[in-house]
């Protein structure tokens, strides 16, 4: 039985099946309407995070099946203090599959050692959220036919930024791959993930703080909110902020065939008035995202058409 | 104790020096009512200095414990005055239940019943990491 609880856990050739099968999903979604029918997902959301739930959910219920689950700790057995290996040994006789999201990291790693049916971490925290970078790289497949090659520009808080590191972890495994760091100093990569996956594989990178200056190389620029408690001070955040939020015209800069990602929730490191530029591609990125979440619900149930 | 002749026990040898101490409390030989000796700062032509424990028992001990204190140990069991087996001990892949993971925010910290694992990232720099977080290990 396969869990899915890191992204690293999928092979390149994975991935790709994965891409190759949401991609048919999205063209065909009539083939797919029943192939998980009498199925149930069972969504354990220790923590609220609505739009990841509702893609899941929706994912489930356009292969047929069905769901049940809880939105918040407080609304589970949780809030008693039961563990998760209790809930998930429990939930395990109710559901074929687990979407599970908890503030605590490492808690669907856990759920995995004791489930009897296959677990997906749809986020742990600031740890890992696999299911958001399986949408992100299906989001690059989709406008860019592949990933060989390709200049992808990260910016904003690269430090905590969760999503950042597991998308580096995973693109460097491409050949030709070239990553152009974008952040404050006090935001850089940490050590740990230049290390592991820039560092040790030989991937080609720069680091530099100046949105304006780098745009115009980029294939991909992956833009990530600049939280106002990761500085030091409300002067400094107010320096730093506006060099990392993205206008029509720092675009002006940018090459036509950019694509614009941004996990969502944005806040206001996108302007709105970028959002009708054919570069932005942040709210297609959220629709793919069911299609590929259909993709795994589908692979780790073992079903097919 | 005759520190240099035991009859039935385990020499833990080629412990880098300093590392002694380390390896006493955490294998929790303080608690054994066995003689146990401890040697500081014997002189090696491989280390210059190193240290050795021996334990006057023919007892189990766990040897991820002494890989990750001190990756070249030797363990040599003794009986009936003759070395029996010895041991080379590397730097184990994975720890379990050795170290706690010391961040506030990882499942092992509220969830029971759980083993605390933490798995070898980097052998060169011997960074070990939190099966369940990435944390890395306290020092
Ligand atoms: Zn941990």
């Amino acid at each position: 039985m396969r869990h899915l609880i890191d992204v690293m856990d999928l092979s390149v050739g994975e991935i790709e099946e994965l891409i190759a099968l949401a991609t048919d999903i999205q063209a065909h979604p009539e083939d797919y309407r029943e192939v998980c029918r009498y199925r149930k997902l069972a969504t354990l959301f220790f923590e609220p995070s609505t739009r990841t739930r509702l893609s899941f959910e929706a994912a489930m219920l356009d292969l047929g099946g069905s769901t049940l689950g809880f939105s918040e700790a407080s609304s589970s057995s949780a809030s008693k203090g039961e563990s998760v290996s209790d809930t998930v040994a429990v939930v395990g006789g109710y559901a074929d599959i687990i979407a599970m999201r908890h503030p605590q990291e490492g808690a669907p790693l856990v759920a995995a050692m004791r489930s009897s049916v296959p677990v997906i971490n749809a986020g742990d925290g600031g740890h890992n959220h696999p299911t958001q970078t399986l949408t992100d790289l299906f989001t690059v497949y989709r406008k860019k036919g592949g990933f060989s090659g390709l200049t992808v520009g990260l910016c904003g808080d690269l430090k905590f930024g969760r999503t950042v590191h597991s998308l580096i972890a995973a693109m460097s495994r491409y050949a030709g791959v070239r990553f152009v760091l974008i952040s404050p100093v006090e935001l850089r990569l940490p050590d740990y993930v230049r290390e592991q996956y820039l560092d040790a594989t030989g991937v080609a990178y720069s680091e530099v703080t100046s949105l304006d200056a780098a745009i115009g190389s980029l294939d991909i620029l992956y833009m990530t909110r600049v939280q106002r408690e990761r500085f030091f001070s409300e002067e400094e955040y107010l320096r730093l902020r506006d060099c990392y939020i993205l206008t029509p015209e720092k675009l002006r800069e940018a090459r036509a065939d950019l694509s614009v990602l941004h996990p969502l929730p944005r806040v206001n490191e996108i302007a709105t008035a970028v959002d009708d530029d054919p570069r932005a591609c942040y709210f297609e990125q959220a629709r793919l995202g069911k299609f590929i979440r259909m993709a795994l619900i589908m692979k780790l149930l073992g079903v097919s058409k | 104790m005759n520190v240099d002749a035991i009859r039935n026990g385990l020499v833990i040898d080629h412990i880098h020096a300093g590392g002694g101490m380390q390896i006493y409390r955490m294998l929790g030989l303080d608690a054994l009512d066995c003689s146990v000796a401890l040697i500081r700062n014997v002189p090696s032509r491989k280390m210059g200095r190193k240290d050795i424990i021996k334990i006057d028992a023919d007892m189990e001990i766990d040897l991820d414990v002494l890989g990750y204190v001190s990756p070249n140990i030797t363990v040599n069991r003794i009986r009936n005055g003759e070395r029996v087996e010895k041991k080379h001990i590397g730097l184990p892949a994975r720890l379990t239940d050795i170290l706690i993971c010391r961040n506030p925010r990882c499942i092992t910290t509220t969830e029971q019943g759980i083993r605390h694992i933490f798995r070898l990232v980097d052998a060169e720099k011997r960074i070990y990491r939190c099966l369940y977080c990435d944390a890395k290990a306290p020092d």
